[in-house]
């Protein structure tokens, strides 16, 4: 039945510019890459110089804005900058860090979600896709009900959190959070059991770890492939060091692994979540520290976001306004890697290496294929996602 | 001895190997140190923390301040989550340049195409210096993030 | 009104355009065809081309990259094309519009019918502004 829709099923919210250059060119002698190009930039709204003339609050808002997935990741990561710079992050109310990390745990499951259905459709499972993007749903309500919107909360602020979590509410989120739990297991047995997407997944498009530590990548992309580091356990921030829970690593860096750790990521994440909820029955000391200024000096502030390490880095030179607020998102150091990871491989995997790196949307489809030897455009983004899908059908025929 | 060396805090380390290359040693907090180098003493620095002693370089930041262009290179040690920022004064407003470090390491390549096309750096060595942000038709010579750009 | 406008309003096809969003709008506008919302119970479907499209939805803020190919996409669409700006920043650039990489909002460079301001809008609130511009189609323009 998704043959016949293929031509009008979508791609997903990035669209086929069909001339121009594109994000990722890929050079191909016959069925291999050989070479990649990537070209960045698109997306590109000079965040960094629109901090210069905000005040500190108005950029929690504003860096909410840079990526709508990992909505919340930038804030954290920036708080957690401008407390460094001031000094006070060891003065945090507790029931702060507690509801700082239980937003950011929901954003990853959320997120991790939201890639595998991706994932599914570019290999060609549109149930997947379409079952993952429906267990989102509730935690999008849950999220409207804590915060008041579904996607960019708002939800954090120099020295504290903008809206507290009821008590009424821990009952339902819990119930959501259990049924999130019963879809993952869904999931786990459906996708990682499945001898059709390990065939399409296993020593495809490897990133080994000499190379992971080379490109400084991060997140579930390194940790696939063996380079043990995750934010939240090696700087210990919010209320990480308080809870109790484990980062996951797989050793052989092939996009099989990186769809092990994001979905074993997200039985952590629940599990934190839920240890967090229990746990604000004891700290009721406050949700803003109502700070008034912020002392000259230099912070560096790290949050472990579903992709990987966000980092930002703020001066104050006590004004309301940073002198310079520095952004760094973990696409950027993952996406390079992308050089490596695809090259060697055949075309109709190349889809799924970009994908798997989990780079922000816009991305992905901006690809186009030339062969090297006629030097003349053969393929679009489109193209790629479509080789993709007919192989995992060949292959479904081929094991019965 | 290399185990004395080796149970040694990493500040400790890091100071011991870097020597009289660092010019100036401020401990912020526990977790965040910001030693200032000579731009010309930079490679050698930053070989040392990433081959010999296994830091990962997060980013690096430019910042045009009224005396210079400085240039702040963050690396974590994610064993002990603790960050250890390198940080380099580029004194020529007029033509700041220092040496790429992207030959020691592939990470650095797109950061420093990031600065120096944001700033106006020149990164003397850099296998791949193209724009990587801004469109192919931005005017040449204009800095975005200079404080005397429009 | 004219014919090829009034057969239009049956089943709407629509080619999403984003110049550089943070991909919030561009996930409702998908989040909408999931089964919780199901647009394409209405007709309305996504295409992957804008020579197919009856309408477009375009999302972000026009930037130096993007600025010509939205124009370049709007010129290829067969008209009548109806342009609906989806999120705040297509309305009108947002927080993003004194940054040096900002151009010229939406509306200054191809002609926008719709606006469905909102970071993001919700589904519902992008049904409504689908439905409100059939309506005033209906009615004649």
């Amino acid at each position: 039945m998704s043959e016949l829709r293929r031509t009008v099923i979508p791609i997903g919210p990035y669209h086929p510019l069909q001339e121009e250059p594109e994000y990722f060119k890929l050079y191909v002698e016959g069925e291999r890459v050989v070479d990649i190009d990537i070209e960045v930039g698109y997306l590109h709204r000079g965040v960094e110089r629109l901090s210069e003339d905000k005040h500190y609050d108005q950029i929690a808002h504003l860096v909410e804005r840079i990526c709508g997935i990992c909505s919340t990741s930038h804030p954290f990561a920036y708080i957690n900058a401008v407390e460094d710079a001031a000094g006070f992050t060891s003065k945090l109310p507790g029931r702060v860090k507690l509801i700082r990390t239980i937003i950011a745990e929901m954003e990853r499951v959320h997120s991790h979600f939201l890639w595998l259905g991706l994932a599914g459709h570019f290999l060609g499972y549109n149930t997947v896709w379409m079952w993952a993007w429906k267990y989102r749903e509730p935690l999008l309500d849950m999220f409207e009900l804590i915060s008041g919107n579904r996607q960019h909360y708002s939800m954090f602020k120099v020295g504290g959190v903008r809206r507290d979590i009821n008590k009424e509410d821990i009952p339902q989120l819990l119930k959501v959070l259990d049924e999130i739990q019963r879809a993952n297991d869904m999931f786990k047995g459906a996708v990682m059991d499945d001898p059709v997407i390990q065939a399409r997944t296993k020593k495809v498009c490897i990133l080994t770890k000499e190379n992971a530590e080379a490109y400084c990548v991060v997140g579930p992309t390194a940790r696939a492939s063996g380079v043990d580091i995750d934010v939240r356990r090696d700087d210990p921030y919010a209320a990480y060091d308080m809870l109790d829970w484990k980062v996951i690593t797989q050793k052989e860096g092939d996009v099989f692994a990186k769809l092990v750790v994001r979905v074993l990521e997200v039985y952590e994440s629940i599990s934190i979540i839920k240890q967090a909820l229990h746990k604000l029955d004891d700290f009721n000391d406050g949700i803003d520290m109502q700070v008034k200024e912020i002392p000259p000096g230099d912070g560096i502030g790290r949050h472990e976001a579903p992709r990987g390490e966000v980092i930002h880095f703020v001066r104050s030179d006590g004004t309301n306004r940073p002198v310079r607020h520095k952004i760094r998102a973990p696409s950027y150091v993952n996406i390079a890697s992308n050089k490596i990871a695809v090259v060697g491989n055949t075309v109709s995997d190349a889809a799924l290496a970009l994908a798997a790196v989990d780079p922000c949307y816009c991305c992905t489809d901006r690809s186009i294929v030339i062969d090297v030897n006629t030097n003349k455009t053969i393929m679009t983004g489109k193209d790629l996602v479509r080789l993709s899908q007919e192989k995992t059908l060949e292959l479904r025929k081929k094991l019965g | 001895m290399v185990e004395a060396f080796l149970s040694q805090d990493i500040e400790d380390q890091i100071t011991n190997t870097l020597g009289t290359k660092v010019v100036e040693f401020i401990e912020k907090n526990p977790r965040r140190f910001y030693l200032t180098v000579k731009p010309v003493d930079l490679p050698e620095c930053v070989k040392i923390l990433v081959k010999e002693l296994w830091l990962r370089m997060s980013t690096a930041t430019a910042v045009d301040t009224r005396e210079c262009i400085e240039i702040l290179y963050h690396f974590s040690h994610d064993k002990s989550g603790k960050m250890f920022t390198l940080k380099v004064k580029l004194e020529d407003k007029s033509k700041p340049e220092i040496r790429s470090i992207a030959t020691i390491f592939k990470g650095a390549e797109w950061i420093e195409r990031e600065i120096a096309e944001l700033f106006g750096v020149n990164f003397i060595g850099h296998p791949d210096m193209k724009r990587l942000l801004l469109s192919s038709d931005w005017p040449e010579g204009k800095y975005p993030l200079r404080r005397d750009s429009k | 009104m004219k014919i090829t406008t009034k057969a239009l309003t049956k089943s709407i096809w629509v080619y999403h355009c984003a110049t550089s969003p943070c991909n919030n709008c561009d996930i409702e506008i998908l989040d909408a065809l999931t089964p919780r919302h199901d647009l394409e119970r209405f007709g309305i479907q996504l295409v992957g081309s804008p020579r197919h499209a009856d309408a477009l939805l375009v999302t972000g803020v026009p930037t130096r990259k993007t600025a010509p190919r939205l124009k370049l996409v709007y010129e290829q669409t067969a008209k009548p094309c109806f342009v609906i700006a989806i999120g705040s920043c297509a309305c009108g650039g947002n927080m993003f519009r004194h940054a040096y990489n900002f151009v010229k909002t939406v509306d200054e460079i191809i002609p926008v019918d719709a606006y469905v301001p909102g970071c993001p809008p919700k589904p519902e609130a992008m049904i409504m502004g689908v439905v409100k511009l059939l309506a005033k189609l209906k009615n004649g323009k």
